[in-house]
């Protein structure tokens, strides 16, 4: 098994390389850094104090070595927006991005998996149909456009819920804040957890409907019905099963998705996390903070994808056969 | 059916069928079709030219949609705050959200096709390392790659020439985020089809292998491709309207559906909503039609579903 | 009182193209402990009458006429629970592919274990024990070790002597099997078949053994019928219908046989094919083919006529 983990590892390493590679040719040659960071009339000798200091004028693989050996430390460079160190505006945006993301994966998972398994089994249903409708139409609305609507209608028709900003927060270890502690709190993160959540949770349910169906029809079911077995016991024992096997690997999947989406959400509603960040920069392009996103996010998804790939072995027993 | 001509055997085959019968494909083509039309004859049907500003005028300005008290039948869905006709300027917007989004698409079909077809029919290192790199950038969601590609570009064009060309920038941008899947699917059916008796036959007589993709692969795999196509068409929309809708999207000279929807967002709390609503409105009717036509697409092209 | 009673079945499709019937009053009996072969070609109805005995026909096909008794009892009209206790535990079946049989998350052990506690009031040890010893009776050896393998630990021949033991767990009293040997090795198909004969004759169980393959059917059944197009062509016990076929189809697919004992310079063949569920001819559905038509099999469809020591849906045989 650890043979396995180890090829993976393996695997990542040049995917990062790669990505690191990407990230620091952003970050090197589009724009010139010593513009931007002296303005436009500084004196020739500012310039090239700035550029011995920034190590621009080492060759590429050093500057490349270096680039990773900072990033490696958390340090990203300086927002050329904001003239903040990259490392701790991200630092400081993180947690409102992953507590947003993980309350819409669960939201949907909570919700699209029980979905998806009813839809499976009972087809034709009038539940059923309006379900499937539902999750249509849930996947053509544009996240920002349903924020808008639930905006329009929770916040300014009815005046329940904020539309924007985070609500008090709390610092928890240190270093993480948390705005779940308070009602207010709670109060602010439900809508943007449900515009973000909904296309995650349409696309659950479809997925396990469909797995569901492919299962369904398969001769192993047939068997176990010319078998006599229950219903309950077909459906939710030997159907759900072999079901859940494929898709929760692909959710997994999912998740990197959900926190590289959660910007779209992030902007709709103002919520001060990396999304935000990201958006803003591109609008002004703040190269540092979009290649120290890169990287980051490239980091997330590969270590989602290993504990993916651990899931599925740990659930398959097919894949542990080693020859 | 000896005899049948051509059209007659069309109208009969299952797919045709399957079409005329279901009240669902029905309604969404007829939807689609009429809101593709009300785009790309805009500039003759539009009761208003939008982008005329010597026609606006302070006066007209936030009227609401009719029904409400203060309506005028000539602005059936109101005025923005600058006394632009929200009917006409949907009209327009919709024009620059399809054009964009038809283009990005087949942008990302024509990569994507080329890229799998070769990708399957090579096989061996080239054909695992252009998937390995489709695979890649399928688990970042497309709008995240759009939205880099689009900022990277950007950063890189000299200040003077970005407002030019930003629609090839974001049709370019767009088409990279979805060429993967095409690739994906193009990939699998050539695999499959490359193995068939057929291609072995083509290629022991000296068929040119490139001949043989073109001719023989190629149509095989054109019905995957089309299900992934249409729903492609509806996530490009969606992409161009979300980029716009940030603000790094189209310029507001030629303002899409999205940027509509983001001129109307600060309008919502002081209560003329309907800048926004209607537009979104549109959005979602044009996705959802183009989202329903490749399901029934999809649906009709699977023969184990019958 | 036959086992197994089934009188004048008709299973029906309804398509876009009208409705077809796959299977057009079909009547037959199977005797507790015996094994009838039904054999013909593919299409011709065999498999759809196996699975419609134990209701499990694929939608939009349905029965839409006659009926099937089992003990004196009506089955085809069963609600969805009654059925579902008779699936198993009075009937039994075995499909072709032994491997998509069996769900690959799940032991043998387990689905062993399942399939007898469904049917039966058994502790988790009791059920265990008698899993190994059901493994061990179909030839698996090792049995209490192999008992928590998963099936993609065996071969295609092991896997479908598992099958043959999920089968006969719950102790049926009749066997359905769909094709057994067919997705099997040659040298592997006579363990199978053997295996099966020896185990349903020890336990008294009554098979109907659904192939293609005429050599398994003169090996193992006590009497055969030969399906055409939705209808039985002849039935009899399986001596008669090889040497002395009396249906001129039957006559045809025994003298298709290549036998070791003489050389042919041709292989005999039946001209033509049979006809599709939507092009059924009039009268009886083998006449365009057949080497001895006359008038009246162009007009009236012929029952099942006594024929000798068969039975056979011939003219030829109507004044015998």
């Amino acid at each position: 098994m650890f043979g396995f983990i180890g090829s993976r590892l393996l695997q990542a390493i040049p995917v990062l390389l790669v990505v690191g590679f990407i990230a620091f040719a952003l970050f090197n040659y589009i724009g010139d850094p010593v513009n931007i960071l002296l303005g436009q009339d500084h004196t020739e000798a500012q310039r090239l104090a700035l550029i011995k200091d920034l190590g621009l004028d080492q060759p590429f693989f050093v500057q490349y070595a270096h680039f990773l050996w900072t990033a490696l430390h958390g340090n990203f460079g300086i927002s050329y927006r904001l003239a903040q160190p990259v490392g701790s505006l991200i630092a400081e945006r993180l947690p409102a991005t992953l507590e947003l993301a993980i309350t819409a994966s669960v939201l949907a998972f909570a919700i699209g998996v029980p979905m998806g398994v009813y839809t499976g089994i009972h087809r034709n249903t009038l539940l059923s149909r309006l379900f499937m409708v539902g999750s249509l139409i849930g996947v053509s609305l544009p996240t920002f456009l349903l924020g808008i609507l639930l905006i329009l209608t929770f916040s300014v028709g009815l005046g329940w819920l904020p539309s924007f900003g985070r609500g008090p927060v709390v610092h928890v270890g240190g270093w993480w804040t948390t705005g779940l502690t308070s009602w207010a709190g709670i109060r602010s993160l439900i809508l943007p957890a449900v515009t973000l959540g909904l296309f995650q949770m349409t696309l659950i349910m479809r997925l396990v409907r469909a797995e569901m169906l492919e299962v369904l029809r398969t001769d192993y079911i047939k068997f176990a019905r010319a078998r006599g077995l229950t219903s309950r016991a077909i459906n939710f024992g030997h159907a759900l099963k072999n079901t859940l096997v494929p898709v929760i690997t692909i959710i997994g999947l999912q998740f990197g998705g959900v926190v590289a989406f959660s910007l779209v959400t992030e902007a709709v509603f103002q919520w001060p996390g990396m999304g935000l960040l990201l958006v803003q920069s591109v609008a002004v392009a703040d190269i540092p903070v979009m290649s120290a996103y890169l990287m980051l996010i490239a980091l997330v998804f590969v270590l989602i994808n290993l504990i993916v790939d651990l899931l599925y072995y740990a659930v398959d027993p097919r894949l542990r056969i080693r020859r | 059916m000896p005899g049948a001509s051509s059209v007659s055997r069309a109208w009969n085959s299952d797919m045709a069928y399957s079409f005329r019968t279901s009240p669902v494909a029905l309604a969404s083509a007829a939807i689609a079709l009429i809101l593709i039309v009300a785009a790309v004859f805009a500039p003759l049907i539009a009761p208003h030219d939008p982008m005329d500003v010597a026609s606006l005028s302070l006066m007209d300005s936030f009227k609401p949609p009719v029904g409400l008290p203060d309506a005028d039948w000539s602005n059936l869905l109101g005025t923005d705050n600058q006394g632009r006709d929200v009917l006409s300027a949907i009209m327009y917007g919709m024009r620059i959200s399809l054009l964009v989004g038809f283009l990005s698409t087949l942008f990302a079909i024509v990569v994507g096709v080329g890229v799998g077809l070769l990708a399957g029919y090579a096989g061996g290192l080239v054909g695992a390392t252009l998937m390995r790199v489709a695979d890649v950038q399928l688990t970042f969601p497309s709008i995240l790659t759009a939205l880099l590609v689009d900022g990277v570009i950007t950063a890189a064009l000299p200040g003077t020439m970005r407002q030019a060309l930003q629609i090839y920038v974001i049709i370019f941008a767009i088409g990279i985020s979805l060429w993967p899947n095409f690739a994906r699917t193009v990939r699998g059916s050539t695999l499959v089809e490359r193995n068939k008796d057929y291609v072995m036959a083509a290629r022991v007589i000296g068929v040119p292998s490139w001949r043989i993709m073109l001719n023989h692969v190629l149509p095989n795999v054109i019905g995957p491709v089309m299900v992934i196509a249409t729903l492609g068409l509806g996530q490009a929309i969606i992409a161009e309207a979300t980029l716009s809708f940030l603000g790094v999207g189209l310029p507001s000279t030629q303002p899409s559906l999205g940027t509509l929807i983001r001129f109307g967002d600060d309008f919502l709390f002081s209560g003329q909503w309907w800048v926004t609503v209607f537009p979104g409105i549109a959005l979602i009717l044009m996705v959802l039609a183009i989202n329903l036509l490749g399901d029934w697409l999809r649906d009709a092209l699977n023969p184990r579903l019958r | 009182m036959p086992l197994l009673e089934v009188r004048d079945l008709t299973v029906e499709f309804p398509t876009r193209h009208g409705v077809l019937r796959a299977l057009d009053r079909i009547s037959f009996s199977i005797d507790a402990g015996e094994i009838l072969g039904v054999v013909g070609e593919s299409g011709a109805g065999k498999s759809l009458t196996g699975a419609a005995i134990v209701g499990l026909l694929e939608r939009p096909g349905h029965i839409a006429g006659g009926e099937i008794r089992l003990d004196g009892q009506r089955i085809d009209n069963l609600a969805a629970e009654p059925l579902r206790r008779i699936r198993g535990r009075r009937i039994g079946m075995i499909f072709q592919d032994p491997l998509t049989t069996l769900n690959p998350l799940y032991t043998i052990g387990r689905q062993l274990t399942e399939t007898m506690q469904t049917h039966m009031r058994l502790s988790d040890t009791e059920a265990r024990r008698k899993a190994v010893g059901w493994l061990d009776r179909v030839g698996i050896p090792a049995a209490a070790q192999r008992i928590d393998a998963y099936p993609h630990e065996f071969s295609g021949g092991q896997r479908q002597r598992v099958v043959i033991a999920l089968a006969l767990c719950a102790e049926p009293a009749l066997i359905v099997a769909d094709e057994p040997t067919t997705a099997l090795d040659v040298s592997i198909q006579a363990q199978i078949i053997t295996l099966l004969k020896d185990l349903t004759r020890d336990h008294g169980t009554a098979v109907m053994l659904i192939t293609h393959d005429m050599g398994v059917i003169a090996e193992t059944a006590d009497r055969v019928a030969v399906m055409y197009a939705g209808r039985i062509a002849e039935i009899g016990p399986v001596a008669a219908v090889i040497r002395h076929p009396a249906h001129p189809y039957s006559d045809g697919l025994m003298a298709s046989i290549p036998s070791l004992e003489h050389r042919v310079n041709r292989l005999r063949q039946i001209d033509g094919a049979m006809p599709r569920l939507d092009a059924i001819p009039s009268g009886c559905r083998f006449h365009p083919r057949c080497p001895h038509v006359f008038g009246r099999c162009r007009e009236q469809q012929p029952e099942l006529l006594d024929a000798g020591s068969t039975r056979a849906a011939c003219w030829l045989h109507a004044d015998g």
